[in-house]
């Protein structure tokens, strides 16, 4: 008998063999990288979740092996390392795809269209919602509420933000991740592998060029308080009435350097408005 | 009570007061040359003039309260750690924000991160910590980029790390992300899943300030109510009073949502209502109505188009009957199915659930089967009784505020929308068409 129990789907009762361990040169390279993380604890136990990214970045969800490099680098039991990777929805715990395709489904996305683009990509895809592409290059899911609701509805893609989605963007894109074309969030950098996704995640910051910086500042909808402040444009329709403001508010005096057509003009400070909310206190009355 | 008069004048200029968001539309906003354009790191100068004992008192006097949902005062917070007691202190921000609506603290970090930071070599001068750390939600890769970079500037130019400023202040910060659970968003939770195990929540007391992360003294709090602390710094708590009310004086971000013209980030002095919002951004989107909104996140009680005019501060919110919470003004039209949402809440409370306490883990399950069957026409009228029943049963009797967060969206809508809940159930099914709701709906080209 060559095959194990659990291989042939019968159990006997008997328990797992203990997994195997990584390769000599894997477990040594891993190493290097969990003395590093475990050093930015006081205790080495709150290493754990980092180094439970890190075993996903080496294989791309979290395999017993994994686990047990993490309860071997930490000194705890294997129980110990699974109940915490059972625990957390962000640890695949089966074999996925390159990029993990979440779609908010949480109420406020879920009714601004969300459940929408989940239906149309499961069928696109053929997928069902934790299954992946059969060239595993797509795993699809839904998601809870990714805290960005005002850019409903929201599709994150290995954890980059896809705002604004409809069935049709979110279509062109998983066929843009198939494809092998270029992919680009609207916020967040170009995409890379889901695992190395999650070496980021274990506190490997992004070492690509340009990936800090990749898809610019706050995003539109961040900046609608902002430019209403300054008296900018509604992106509404909506004409607003300026009547009753005091005089000195009516005078606006552009700095040199502001041009009210451009987004990237200094701010007005409210230091010059004495009687605004955020100004002075010396000048606020009751 | 201060902003009375004002709140006449209906301009967002009035109206809105930008302080942490003020410059996100600047080029590289993230970056530690930009943030010392705008007066960076000055607040953490004059805070390393005063005392520590001087600066919480300071921060106390200038009345700001916990951003993160439960209004708690900060100073107060920093007060209750014990200082002398020979142990490590520490200070943890809560960057786990995942109420579903609340959507204020991911933008505020990706542009503008070096407001918290800031903010937490203050606030660790004060309580005497030499060990700060971030944990940020896992799933907002695109902050934990910006986060990694500005911790490091930070440290290049000495406001993180030896002797900072000069002062004799170390400090070491570290950014954790965490792995995918709403619960870790709860402070004791938060405290185990730092310490590597499961996020569940501990019993109190001991609360965190005398027993925290590894059992020392340790200070929770929001990303915003940190990242506003070097503007009451810089300005003065004078400013700070100046806005606001006496017993919720300050700024805050507010983030409108949903079937709305204008979606977005509007930073405002506490007590502005969600109708001059509305009206300064566009409204609800074109040819609908208000139906329903809840104030802080779905966890606070929701309210309707009678609540327009309530002042959206700590003390306005609760008078009204619900809670300020993270003032995530989610905003659904009368496309909207209540049923609908409601039990899509439910399901994520279910889901989120820890499974520490019976009442939360037991009673969001059977929420869930109640409401799935009521949606999907094969509810009985008795299930309305009993889901009150069953939330009855959740609120106020769970381990943390999970439970008493997955019974409001339950007891809110019974109490607006019975009626609703019975057509579901006298009809055999759900009145509405989905499709009216999603953001396209309206749109005039056909959507393939």
């Amino acid at each position: 008998m060559t095959t194990s129990s659990s291989e042939r789907g019968v159990s006997l009762g008997m328990p797992e063999l203990p997994a195997p361990a990584y390769p000599d040169d894997v477990r040594e390279r891993l190493e290097t990288d969990a003395r590093e993380i475990i050093a930015r604890y006081p205790d080495s136990r709150s290493a754990l979740l980092p180094l439970l990214h890190l075993v996903q970045s080496e294989e791309g969800h979290v395999t017993r092996t994994g686990m047990r490099f993490c309860a071997d680098v930490l000194e705890l039991t294997t129980a110990e390392v699974t109940a915490v990777a059972t625990f957390y929805t962000m640890y695949r715990r089966k074999p996925s795809g390159d990029y993990q395709v979440g779609v908010c489904t949480n109420t406020l996305c879920a009714v601004m269209g969300g459940d929408a683009i989940f239906a149309e990509l499961q069928e696109h895809l053929g997928v069902g919602n934790g299954e992946t592409t059969d060239d595993g290059k797509v795993t699809l899911e839904h998601i809870e509420c990714n805290a960005a609701c005002d850019f409903a509805p929201v599709v994150m893609v290995n954890w980059e933000f896809f705002d604004n989605q409809t069935p049709a963007s979110a279509k062109a894109m998983v066929d843009d991740l198939r494809a092998g074309r270029p992919v680009e969030p609207t916020r967040g950098a170009p995409l890379c592998t889901f695992k190395e996704t999650a070496r980021i995640l274990a506190g490997f910051p992004d070492e690509r060029p340009g990936a800090v910086e990749a898809s610019g500042g706050a995003g539109p909808a961040s900046l609608v308080g902002l430019r209403l402040a300054r008296g900018e444009t509604a992106p509404a329709r909506v004409v607003h009435p300026r009547d009753g403001a005091p005089q000195d508010r009516d005078v606006h005096e552009p700095s040199p350097s502001e041009h009210l057509s451009s987004h990237d003009a200094p701010q007005d400070t409210s230091a010059s408005d004495p009687a605004h909310p955020a100004g002075p206190a010396a000048e606020e009355g009751e | 009570m201060t902003l009375a008069p004002e709140l006449k004048d209906t301009s967002p200029e009035k109206l809105l007061a930008p302080v942490l968001s003020a410059f996100w539309d600047e080029d590289k906003s993230w970056s530690l040359d930009v943030y010392k354009r705008h007066e960076g790191y000055e607040g953490l100068r004059k805070a390393l003039a005063m005392s520590p004992d001087d600066l919480i008192a300071y921060v106390k006097d200038s009345g700001l309260r916990g951003r993160g949902g439960a209004g708690f005062p900060t100073g107060m917070k920093w007060q209750f750690i014990p200082q002398g007691d020979g142990k490590p202190h520490y200070l943890v921000v809560n960057a786990d924000e995942s109420e579903p609506g609340t959507c204020k603290d991911i933008p505020l970090l990706f542009a503008n991160p070096h407001s918290l930071i800031e903010g937490i070599v203050i606030a660790c001068y004060a309580i005497r910590s030499s060990h700060a750390f971030i944990y940020l939600r896992g799933e907002v890769v695109p902050v934990l980029r910006r986060l990694h970079a500005a911790v490091s500037e930070a440290y290049a130019a000495g406001y993180l790390g030896q002797n900072i400023l000069g002062s004799g202040l170390d400090l070491e910060l570290t950014v954790h992300a965490g792995a995918g659970a709403y619960i870790c968003g709860e402070e004791t939770a938060l405290l185990d899943s730092l310490e590597g195990r499961r996020g569940q929540p501990r019993l109190r007391p001991p609360f965190p300030a005398v027993a925290g992360l590894y059992a020392c003294p340790t200070v929770v709090n929001n990303v915003e109510s940190i990242a506003s602390v070097p503007a009451i710094l810089t300005r003065g708590k004078e400013w700070f009073r100046s806005m606001g009310s006496e017993k919720s004086p300050g700024f805050t971000l507010y983030s409108l949502s949903g079937h709305v013209a204008s979606p977005g980030q509007f930073e405002a002095p506490l007590g502005i209502t969600l109708r001059q919002l509305l009206e300064m951004s566009g409204g609800m989107r074109p040819g609908h109505r208000l139906k329903f909104w809840t104030p802080g996140g779905s966890s606070t009680p929701m309210f309707t188009d009678e609540h327009l005019d309530v002042p959206l501060d700590y003390e306005g919110v609760g008078a009204a009957g619900s809670m300020l919470g993270t003032k995530a003004l989610q905003c659904f039209d009368e496309t909207t199915c209540v049923v609908r949402a409601v039990t899509r809440w439910t399901e994520f409370y279910a889901h989120e659930s820890c499974g520490k306490c019976t009442p939360c883990r037991e009673g969001t399950y059977w929420l869930v089967q109640l409401l799935r069957d009521i949606e999907a026409g094969k509810g009985v009228m008795s299930d309305l009784d009993k889901l009150n029943d069953i939330a009855d049963n959740i609120n106020g009797k769970s381990f943390c505020a999970l439970g008493d967060g997955a019974a409001s969206p339950i007891f809110s809508s019974l109490k607006y929308f019975r009626e609703e809940y019975e057509q579901h159930i006298t009809g055999r099914g759900c009145p509405f068409d989905p499709a009216k709701s999603t953001a396209w709906a309206d749109r005039t080209e056909v959507n393939a």
